[in-house]
């Protein structure tokens, strides 16, 4: 699977999950986010960066819980934001893998 | 004398410490296993409670019988680790005990009270869970004389325990009450935070079909935030209801509190371990085995299996000065009981999800995987004599503790 944004082709694994984390531009989290249906406010710029931040530091993607403890945003928000499993949308659109809560 | 202590004597205490037991040399090493209760549940005979196909009977065991003899036993709640000082206190005596190593297999525990609504006047009499003996016991006296409705199983968070329990419940409720005759009376749901059936794409499909097939509804991406217990709904944080008039909790896991009073664990109270290794990250005379792990695998019996088998030759090499090899690869494997006497196997690891195939001799089997058999039926029933009588005492079984492609296809051309 790939997905066509502005500069380039980047190369998505079978659940939609960018393949290269290193790969990832601010583009590429605009055109995911539109595939989804999501608008991206600062807000949700805010999450994001926490999102790769966190990847970066711990070599994993932060799950829910981990999303709303560390950054402080109640759950309830992060829904609206990203609706229908946030930790899964927001990894996504930030370019790293799949929470490994999910095994 | 040298001192290694495991903490929890549980599945992968009981196994750690017999084979340990075997191997270390008596005049040198002192094993001591410490466990806050004198009973050991094989856990997943609980599945099979709330239907009447198990009794209590048929899931405990005395702990001390299961250690070998020359495992000392405590029977104490542990109530701190002190690694900087290597040494552990026990609650009974307000003991301190210190170690050269610590072994850590403490597994999970449950927290439904961190959802609203759960655990008030309806906690079992209409909210019940089926992953402890009690709640699955008095499930089981619920189902028996049910009339029907809508029956929703909900899994409030991962990662949880045996991530296919829940489905297996779900098939074996279907199978129950066509038994029992009230089929048509019950609607069943499964509410998942997962985004299908189960946690990897390959299997979630198959197992996506089978319920389908069943009349078993899945509603995916469900997180739920509270429980109405007296509108009967579950509600979601982002505003859906599901109502129901049986509801089957999987509640909230998170490691037990003495990794959080202890501060070597992370959100979840899980410790942070080495995928490959399972050295605890932060100090190199801890391992961890089982639940208690942060690992990205499932938290399951066959798991905390196969990582014994790789740590204890990898603990020998250790303790005489050798590095550490990268032997775990993730390995589980897990029968899914699908009702009408069939269940389906499943085996993966880290990198390889489930895939069709047979297991454990390519081609022969006996055991097909991610497909629908009696033999496989067979192979669960028979798990809890070799989990009795093989595992835990630490025996060899004649399968591979890491994981094999032999007899998968990778393609899928033959799986379907
Ligand atoms: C309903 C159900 C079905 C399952 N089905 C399957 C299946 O089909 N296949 C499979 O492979 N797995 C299955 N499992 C999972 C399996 O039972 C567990 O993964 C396994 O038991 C984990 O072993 P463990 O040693 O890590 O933890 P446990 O076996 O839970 O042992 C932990 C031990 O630590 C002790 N302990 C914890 N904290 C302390 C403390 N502070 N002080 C003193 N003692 C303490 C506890 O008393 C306990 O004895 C199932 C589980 C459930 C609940």
């Amino acid at each position: 699977m790939t997905a066509q944004v502005v500069s380039k082709q980047v190369a998505l694994n079978e659940e939609g999950f960018l393949v290269n984390p290193a790969e990832w531009t601010p583009e590429i989290a605009e055109a995911l986010a539109r595939e989804e249906g999501i608008t991206l406010t600062p807000r949700h710029w805010e999450i994001i960066r926490f999102v790769r931040a966190y990847y970066q530091e711990h070599g994993k993607s932060p799950t829910l819980r981990q999303i709303t403890a560390e950054l402080g945003v109640p759950t309830k928000e992060l829904f609206q934001l990203f609706p229908k499993g946030p930790a899964k949308k927001v990894a996504r659109i930030a370019g790293v893998p799949k929470p490994e809560g999910c095994v | 004398m040298k001192r290694v202590i495991i903490l929890g004597g549980g599945t992968a205490g009981t196994m750690v410490a017999n084979r340990l037991a075997r191997e270390l040399a008596p005049d040198v090493w002192r094993i001591t296993l410490v466990d806050e209760s004198k009973v050991h549940y094989y856990q997943p005979g609980f599945l099979f409670i709330p239907f009447g196909l198990y009794k209590a009977r048929d899931v405990v065991r005395p702990r001390r019988d299961l250690l070998d003899p020359r495992v000392e036993v405590i029977f104490s709640p542990v109530e701190v680790i002190e690694p900087d000082r290597n040494r552990v206190r026990l609650q009974q005596g307000q003991r301190w005990l210190p170690y050269d190593f610590l072994i850590i297999a403490t597994g999970v525990r449950l927290f439904p009270q961190e959802t609203p609504g759960l655990m008030g006047e309806a906690w079992q009499r209409s909210i019940f869970d089926f992953y402890t003996l009690e709640g699955a016991q008095a499930l089981g006296r619920t189902l028996a004389r049910w009339e029907g409705g809508h029956l929703v199983i909900n899994i409030v968070d991962m990662p949880i325990k045996c991530p296919v329990a829940p489905l297996e419940f779900a098939f074996l409720a279907e199978w129950f009450f066509t038994q029992r005759g009230i089929r048509e009376k019950v609607k069943i749901t499964l509410a998942t935070p997962l985004s299908g059936a189960f946690t990897k794409p390959r299997a979630s499909e198959v197992l996506g079909s089978l319920l389908a097939e069943r009349g078993i509804e899945v509603v995916p991406d469900f997180y739920v935030e509270a429980v109405d217990p007296d509108r009967r709904v579950l509600r979601s944080f982002d505003e859906q209801e599901i109502p129901f008039d049986l509801l089957v909790t999987v509640p909230l896991h998170k490691g037990d509190a003495v990794i959080a009073r202890s501060g070597i664990g992370d959100g979840l109270n899980y410790v942070p371990t080495d995928k490959h290794t399972l050295k605890a990250k932060h100090f190199d005379n801890i391992f961890v085995l089982g639940d208690a792990t942060d690992l990205p695998t499932s938290k399951a019996g066959s798991v905390a299996h196969f990582q014994v088998e790789v740590f204890v030759p990898n603990f020998l090499r250790y303790i005489e000065g050798l590095e550490l090899l990268p032997t775990f690869d993730g390995h589980a494997n897990c029968y899914i009981e699908t009702g009408y006497g069939k269940a389906a196997l499943i085996d993966f690891n880290y990198e390889v999800e489930p895939l069709p195939g047979m297991y454990p001799l390519p081609g022969l089997g006996p055991f097909p995987l991610l497909r629908e058999s009696r033999v496989n039926h067979w192979g669960k029933l028979l798990f809890r004599w070799v989990y009795w009588h093989v595992l835990l005492k630490g025996k060899e079984l004649p399968l591979p503790a890491q994981m094999s492609l032999a007899g998968k296809w990778l393609n899928g051309a033959g799986g379907r």
